[in-house]
């Protein structure tokens, strides 16, 4: 725990810090990394033949995300893919909100990590790659189920999965953590979550992995599995 | 008309049947635009409705549909299905009869609609969906009747509204349509007729006999109820005893965890093995099903049940009725005891079982009406706009309109006679676009205008999805019950996925009347085995619970108003004396709020009659403003008499927390962030086609695609307040669970008459408030500090603590 009321942790050698917020503090790096923002989804939910959600979305992701640039002041900003909902939901934002984001891209070092919903560069600056590098650690969309064995200690950070996790009745967004690899939750507003007891993440995650919940702080506890069967 | 044709008349006096008045009234106004009949169980109600239309298909010259029947339930559709299918067979009539529901085969469906039978029996849902079609026009063309089975039923919920709507398309369709409606006995016949009818066409209201006045007692048991709580184990011996003495007897609970929490213990006492089932909304349909039989075959003795009864399928030779806890709301006690003996004109037995000592009170009070043939009023409010909206999808999927027409329509339905156009534009421009404040993406709005000003769907292949979500039915999130090992592990029920988030491995709960081991969660089943050894936990159901009705909460404050109580047991005439002489009871005109210290805290018990639901929202209102006060609430308790609220400072000064406009300034500000409004609106934004609803099955892959109506709603909160989805939210939440209107009714019969009593220590009245289950705690920062420590204790236990910091 600390100031922020986020989770403190190292992660091959880096000593990171998971936001209440649900978005991660690299402070050695001044670094933020945000995962699956989303942006479009009503657009796309529409265009596609869905209701007509409540269009307000985008703005509120942009606040929050504001809020935390406020706060931390980052030199880098990771969005860790699926940072909108698809290629033409970007496309077809209104201008004053293509504004408001490409404000935030120049402001400072801005990198686009590829998501499988926005595999393509898009129009608001800063830089688009596939994954990147820094340190011991590597920023990619999709976990990688077999992590290659490295001279050095590397540690993965991805998004995609929207981890969610369940204590007390309570769901809420949260971070998968073990020795290799940190998974985020979903910044977006209108994202939902897959629990941390699915198949797919506690196959993904290590025996001893945590979770680490969002809220109005961050609270760590043993990851919660698929029960056994037997 | 005013004869049946001769075959007809042959066959039903050979079988020793004349026509009752009633139903031969129902022949007279055979061409009446509208009728309502109002008669008993057992008076040969369907048959009234449907005889016109056997006289007139008798003559074999009507081409395609002539009648539809419309019920509830899907298994009273099979049933009148084989009822009709004897005349009609027996005489070779050219009658043809084909029912059509969620389960009929979807090639039969096409058929169906392509070439409708001469009666097709249905449920709301499948005639709205049946008219969502381009080609309605040609299946119901030729349509001249419809009758509705048990409208009072449907008349009190969404489904009902739904109906009425799509019989305003029928009427458009079919001009010369006659409504028929089939009712049991109703306070308010007039309001149902009003509901049937084609606005304003008149609808004649025809009372067949209501037959002899039922014979209901009190249950005489050797032990008195107990304090509090709703089990009424106590009365188990006795029940016992009636069920031997009778052939069969239904036993009634007000919720499904009590029906379950009894039959256990009725079985445990079943020492000669007698035949007993249970039946409730939660158990599996095949478990339902086979009960079903069981009783229709005389082979039950006794059923415990909860409303999953109450419809009007035939249930054989049941001569008792039993309701355990006190019925909430007289009608619905009529009901029920009109299943206890089918024999028209024969008095229906009923005994009537307090669950504790204040519902002695209660149960008199229900007494008292049934005599007097007293029953509550529904409350009635405007048609629900989120059905209306989900109305004007379907009719955009059967093809273009024209707004003015189907405002026109609409507004003949009796609930909706009263909608304004700015209304109905509102939930138009809803479909259409959302209807935000923030106009954004209309180039793919959901209904679009034509040249011609007509509307119609911008993507035709949204009319699968409209489909896909039609209905009004709420589902709560219920996850199946199974047991595990078994082949395909047998289905044994549902139960709350918030219920089963709180089991761990090794809880024990009860349900399908027997103690069952959580193993784990799979695929969305919870898996079970069986295991005695333990105490059940109880499943807890979402089966509303009931607030006592205003009539019979009137009736209770009367009884409490008199100088003594010989007709009350002596138990309970002597703890309502001792009440008065410590203390007060109160009486109808005033508000009594009793002060008492108790286990160094500060207690007040709000005695306002307004009902669970109200009291339950009266304890958060005056806790928040107790809150505002400096008097430090620490919890609260609310039944359907009382609110009790502990703290650390007495009330000394009651009348400004009773200020109605605080109290509903409170209630505004209260409410928003409340999770009784995300349930509310969760409801309204999936009928209005905001949100999908959940597929069976739906839930398993790409969880992470859908989100929680929890957000839309906060977004909505945060960005467009004032939007109809909340203003409908609203309107929902202080009808049903909020019940503000009672708190409003409650400060109006006491006219700002508070008398506060200081007292020493408990009353005799307030005591049993202390035992009541469901206490709320105040919290706030509470959730976090109670996620915090478990977490914490979890992170120490696992021994990860230290290892990833």
């Amino acid at each position: 725990m600390n100031a922020h009321g986020g989770y403190g942790f190292s992660l091959a050698g880096a000593t990171l810090t998971a936001l209440p917020q649900g978005a991660l503090w690299w402070q050695d790096q001044a670094l933020l990394c945000v995962s699956d923002l989303h942006l479009g989804k009503s657009e796309r939910h529409l265009r596609r033949g869905g209701a007509p959600l409540p269009p307000y979305e985008v703005e509120e992701t942009l606040v929050r995300l504001e809020a935390l640039l406020d706060s931390f002041a980052p030199q880098t900003v990771i969005c860790l893919g699926d940072s909108f909902d698809d290629d033409l939901a970007a496309t077809h934002l209104p201008p004053e909100l293509k504004q408001r984001i490409l404000d935030l891209t120049q402001a400072r070092r801005w990198i686009w990590i590829e998501g499988n919903h926005d595999p393509a560069p898009t129009e608001f600056g800063g830089e688009h790659l596939p994954e990147f590098h820094l340190g011991t650690l590597v920023f990619r969309h999709i976990a990688q189920s077999q992590l290659q064995a490295q001279n050095e200690p590397q540690g993965e950070i991805s998004g995609h999965y929207h981890p969610k996790a369940v204590l007390r009745g309570v769901s809420r967004p949260a971070f998968l953590l073990d020795q290799h690899r940190l998974i985020l939750p979903a910044f977006g507003t209108y994202t939902g979550g897959l629990r941390s007891s699915d198949p797919v993440l506690s196959d993904l995650m290590q025996p001893k992995a945590i979770a680490i919940l969002t809220g109005s702080q961050a609270l760590a506890m043993p990851m919660p599995r698929q029960s056994r069967r037997g | 008309m005013t004869q049946i044709p001769a075959p007809l008349s042959t066959w039903f006096s050979s079988r020793g049947w004349a026509l009752h008045p009633h139903q031969q009234e129902m022949l007279t106004r055979a061409r009446d635009p509208a009728t309502l009949l109002i008669a008993p169980t057992g008076a040969g109600k369907t048959m009234a409705g449907f005889l016109p239309t056997l006289a007139d298909l008798a003559e074999g010259t009507h081409q395609g549909l002539h009648t539809l029947y419309i019920s509830p339930l899907k298994a009273l559709a099979a049933d009148i299905k084989r009822n009709l299918r004897a005349p009609v067979e027996e005489l070779d009539l050219p009658i043809r009869i084909e029912d059509r529901t969620g389960d009929t085969p979807q090639s039969k469906r096409r058929r169906q609609r392509a070439d409708p039978p001469h009666i097709l029996l249905t449920t709301p849902e499948s005639l709205a969906l049946l008219t969502s079609y381009p080609d309605a026009a040609r299946t119901f063309k030729g349509l001249k009747r419809v009758v509705i089975d048990e409208i009072h039923a449907l008349a009190e919920s969404k489904r009902g509204d739904q109906l009425m709507l799509a019989l305003t398309r029928l009427q458009a369709l079919c001009p010369d349509l006659c409504r028929v409606g089939l009712s049991a006995t109703v306070e308010d016949p007039q309001r149902i007729a009003q509901y049937l009818a084609c606005h304003p066409d008149p609808c004649a209201i025809v009372q067949a006999d209501p037959g002899p006045a039922p014979d209901i007692t009190m249950l005489q048991t050797t032990e008195a109820p107990p304090w509090a709580g709703g089990g009424a184990a106590y009365a188990i011996p006795a029940v016992l005893e009636q069920i031997k003495a009778h052939k069969t007897t239904l036993v009634f609970h007000n919720t499904r965890a009590q029906a379950e929490i009894f039959f256990h213990n009725l079985w445990l006492a079943n020492d000669e093995a007698l035949p007993i089932g249970i039946h409730h909304g939660s158990l599996d349909r095949v478990q339902r099903e086979r009960v079903e039989t069981a009783m229709q075959r005389g082979e039950l003795r006794a059923i415990v049940c909860t409303g999953s009864l109450d419809l009007g399928i035939d249930w054989g030779d049941v001569d008792l009725v039993i309701q355990i806890g006190a019925p909430k709301n007289v009608k619905r006690l009529v009901q029920r005891i009109g299943r206890a003996n089918h024999r028209y004109n024969a008095p229906s037995k009923a005994l009537l079982v307090p669950a504790n000592r204040f519902e002695v009170v209660e149960c008199q009070a229900a007494l008292e009406a049934v005599l007097a043939g007293d029953l509550d009023a529904s409350p009635s409010g405007p048609g629900p706009r989120d059905v209306l909206c989900q109305h004007i999808l379907i009719r955009a999927c059967a093809g273009p309109f024209e707004a003015a027409d189907l405002f026109a329509e609409v507004t003949t339905a009796g609930a909706y006679a009263n909608l304004t156009r700015a209304q109905f534009d509102a939930c138009l421009e809803f479909c259409a676009t959302g209807g935000y404040a923030l106009k954004r993406y209309d180039q793919w709005q959901r209904l679009q205008q034509r040249s011609d000003g007509s509307w119609q769907l911008r993507d035709p292949r949204a009319t699968q999805r409209i489909r896909m979500n039609l209905g009004t039915i709420q589902d709560a999130d219920l996850l199946k019950v199974r047991l595990k090992h078994s082949r395909g592990g047998k289905p044994l029920g549902e139960v709350e996925e918030a219920f089963a988030a709180t089991l761990t491995a090794g809880d024990t709960f009860l349900i399908g009347g027997r103690v069952v081991r959580y193993e784990g969660l799979r695929e969305m089943t919870v898996q079970v085995s069986r295991n005695a050894s333990k105490k059940p936990k109880i499943a807890v159901f979402s089966g509303t619970k009931f607030a006592t009705s205003t009539e019979l909460s009137a009736r209770v404050l009367q009884i409490l108003a008199k100088g003594n109580w010989p007709d009350l047991p002596g138990h309970t005439s002597d703890w309502l004396a001792l009440q008065r002489q410590v203390s007060d009871l109160s009486r109808p005109d005033e508000l009594l709020i009793e002060s008492f210290p108790h286990e160094a805290r500060e207690h007040s018990c709000i005695y306002g009659f307004a009902g669970r639901n109200a009291q339950q929202t009266l304890g958060l209102l005056l806790t928040k403003r107790m809150e505002e006060l400096g008097l430090d609430p620490l919890g609260f308790v609310a039944t359907d008499y009382a609110t009790l609220i502990w703290g650390l400072q007495p009330i000394t000064d009651p009348e400004p927390l009773f200020d109605l406009q605080a109290l509903r300034d409170g209630l505004e500000g209260w409410l928003a962030g409340n999770a009784v409004m995300k349930r509310a609106f969760r409801g309204a934004a999936t009928i209005a086609g905001l949100i999908d609803r959940n597929q069976p099955g739906g839930r398993k892959n790409g969880r992470q695609a859908t989100f929680s109506s929890d957000i839309l709603y906060d977004t909505l909160r945060k960005y467009d307040p004032d939007h109809l989805l909340m203003d409908i939210t609203r309107e929902e939440a202080l009808r049903g669970l909020v019940d503000f209107s009672r708190i409003e009714e409650m400060v109006e019969r006491t006219r700002g008459q508070i008398t506060l009593r200081p007292l020493s220590r408990v009353s005799p009245l307030a005591a049993p408030m202390l035992l009541e289950r469901g206490r709320v705690p105040i919290k706030g920062a509470a959730e976090e500090k109670l996620l915090q420590r478990e977490t914490e204790a979890l992170m120490a236990q696992s021994g990860l603590k230290g290892l990833a910091q």
